[in-house]
């Protein structure tokens, strides 16, 4: 049983033009996919791919448009009250803005106990205390006495990342959703924060949808890779099958951007020719063909979906069988 | 906390704003030991106690009834900063709930509510205080209400476009993500961040009550059991000091207004000045995807 399932997931916004005319923005047009537990998916795509309103949507934070998502084979879209609050215990998010992502008036104590409060849980106050430490130092922050009465002003991005993340843990939490949690810390603390989150998974066996627009990141501690475009999955696989064998000319396109220190090793850079993607206006046929540099003709007419390379290895091309 | 007041301190027209309202203040507090004669004491009046020119006996001279125009002057304060105090703390907990829900809720709560701020924002606010306090009775209390109650549509305004910045803020969406109830998230994460501009409003709202307070008096409409800024000054066009040139009747109440409301809008400024230049450049980003937005849909449709 996976932990989640994710089934043909649309989340569509309207924007009123002023003049008479609703546009669709298609965030995320049809993604499915499967989570298990303990498992990392890296999600990899270009910004405004659809990767956070995808997240969002996961988290019921916004509301699908349609499509399913199982969590321990509970449909969770349609969820409220007390269900869905019940939900909220079991999956976390950390975003992206460490410096957004905190209140600016409660000490960092206030701030990981908040989570135990709201849900009741810890029997008294020096209960909650025991909790909160033992997440802030799992979440690298040590000593935890240190940090409780601190503001997040005191604190740096990297150290303010991992309040977010001990306030996360502080729920034990069987699925943890990252939206690009180092792209906004330095370069320096990048390792370190990613290091917190790959104990969470290797010690606490969290499952964690890793967002990422960096496949380098991905690399390092995804069990697969999903690439996304457009609003859509378009290869899916293993991470090292994904690397060492990617299918999709997308895919292809975004690995050959990667610096690899073996010269010998190094690829031909694809760079991606035509406008940058725009979800209001999605091209028929392959999403990809106007950009993509082996498109033929039936590119643009004939819509394609995910098909098995292997067992574990999808991708969503018309010209799988002559490149692969 | 701390930054804020050394904010204030750097802040010339906040300093300068502040020391007059507590000047003021204190005139008011120690009215009893400052003002060299009691207003409520009856004297004997002669013809030439009336109106007498100022002196060192009577500094800004007497009034209509013989009685000391600086000791008026300095009890007067007291009702004018009591009617700006209790009239804006209405408007302010009037304004800052309707700010709070209408910008929190959003969609049609904060459409209905909107547009009630705007009825009673686009009602001129004397004329239908002059009617009320009118058709009511011209207490101390009943002109607190009124003002209190017509005065709080630039704090609803203010307090929800603050409450939809903070509002869009990711630790919001990050309590939402915990679980937390609408109104807790409202309490703890939204009210915190917007009480320090309420707060800077309120001295604003109060400047505004102190001036509808002159304004009812000078129209008549003046607790009688009390005398006021604007009661002296009422007291004085129709009692004859214009025409007997007892310029100095008029002189020190009007000043007063000037000096307490210029107090407070200074206050006010420099507390503005300190906590908006965020709220300004959410205003200027937002307004600028706006723009933004509109040329990429004409691009797109046209
Ligand atoms: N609330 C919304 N209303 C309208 N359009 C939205 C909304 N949220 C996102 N979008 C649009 O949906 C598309 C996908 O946005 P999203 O933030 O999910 O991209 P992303 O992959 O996370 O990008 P990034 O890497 O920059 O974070 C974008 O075109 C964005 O403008
Ligand atoms: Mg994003």
């Amino acid at each position: 049983m996976s932990l989640i399932r994710v089934q043909n997931l649309h989340k569509h916004f309207s924007l009123s033009s002023g003049l008479g005319k609703n546009l669709v923005v298609k965030a995320v047009d049809g993604v499915s996919f499967e989570l298990e537990k303990g498992e990392v998916l890296a999600l990899v795509g270009e910004s405004g791919c659809g990767k956070s309103t995808l997240a969002l949507t996961l988290m019921h934070l916004e509301e699908a448009s349609a499509g399913q998502v199982l969590f321990n084979d509970n449909d969770i879209t349609t969820l409220k009250g007390k269900a869905l609050k019940n939900l909220r215990r079991d999956i976390q998010m950390v975003f992206q803005d460490p410096y957004e992502s905190l209140n600016p008036l409660m000490t960092v104590g206030a701030i990981v106990e908040e989570p135990l409060k709201v849900h009741g849980l810890g029997k008294s106050k020096s209960a909650r205390q025991e909790m909160v430490k033992k997440a802030l130092e799992d979440a690298g922050l040590n000593p935890a006495e240190s940090y409780l009465n601190r503001r997040p002003h005191e604190l740096s991005g990297g150290q303010r990342q991992r309040v977010v993340i001990a306030a996360a843990l502080v729920l034990e939490p069987s699925l943890v959703i990252a939206d690009e949690p180092v792209s906004m810390l330095d370069v320096s603390i990048r390792a370190e924060v990613l290091g917190v989150l790959e104990r969470l998974k290797l010690e606490h066996s969290v499952a964690m949808l890793f967002i990422t627009h960096d496949l380098g990141t991905a690399a390092h501690f995804a069990d697969r890779i999903a690439v996304m475009y457009l609003g859509r999955i378009v290869e899916l696989g293993e991470t090292q099958d994904v690397l060492e064998n990617p299918q999709h000319p997308y895919t292809k396109a975004l690995l050959s951007v990667i610096p690899v220190p073996n010269p010998k090793l190094r690829r031909k850079h694809i760079i991606l020719q035509g406008d940058p993607p725009n979800p209001i206006n999605i091209p028929g046929g392959c999403r990809f063909h106007p950009r993509c540099p082996v498109a033929i003709p039936t590119c643009s007419k004939q819509e394609v979906a995910l098909k098995h390379i292997n067992i574990n290895h999808k991708a969503a091309c018309l010209l799988l069988d002559h490149s692969a | 906390m701390r930054d804020f007041w050394q904010a204030l301190r750097r802040n010339r027209m906040g300093v300068i704003g502040l020391i007059m309202i507590v000047l003021t203040l204190l005139m008011a507090i120690f009215a009893p030991l400052l003002a060299p004669y009691n207003p409520k004491e009856r004297i004997r009046v002669t013809l030439d106690s009336i109106y007498a020119k100022p002196s060192l006996e009577h500094p800004f001279g007497t009034d209509d009834a013989g009685k000391d125009v600086l000791s008026n002057f300095i009890y007067g304060a007291r009702v004018s900063l009591t009617v700006g105090f209790f009239a804006s703390f209405i408007s302010v907990v009037i304004g800052g709930t309707i700010g709070l829900i209408s910008g929190f809720f959003g969609g049609k709560i904060d459409n209905l509510l909107m547009r009630f701020t705007d009825i009673v924002l686009v009602i001129p606010d004397l004329p239908l205080a002059v009617v009320l306090v009118a058709l009511t009775k011209p207490s101390l209390m009943n002109i607190i209400i009124v003002i209190g109650i017509l005065g709080w549509t630039g704090t609803a305004r203010l307090v929800r476009s603050q409450t939809i910045s903070v509002k869009e803020r990711k630790f919001v969406l990050r309590a939402k993500a915990i679980g937390a109830h609408p109104l807790y998230i409202l309490r703890n994460h939204i009210f915190p961040l917007v009480l320090p501009l309420m707060i800077a409003n309120t001295v604003l709202v109060i400047s505004l009550a102190i001036l509808n307070e002159s304004a009812l008096a000078f129209l008549g409409l003046g607790d009688p059991s009390t005398l006021s800024w604007g009661q002296m000054l009422n007291f004085a066009f129709t009692r004859g000091a214009m025409s007997s040139g007892a310029w100095w009747a008029l002189l020190a109440p009007g000043l007063g207004i000037v000096w307490l409301v210029l107090g407070c809008t200074l206050l006010g400024q420099g507390f503005q000045q300190i906590l908006n230049p965020r709220l300004e450049s959410h205003h200027l980003q937002k307004s600028e995807m706006i723009a933004l937005e509109g040329s990429h849909v004409q691009q797109a449709t046209g």
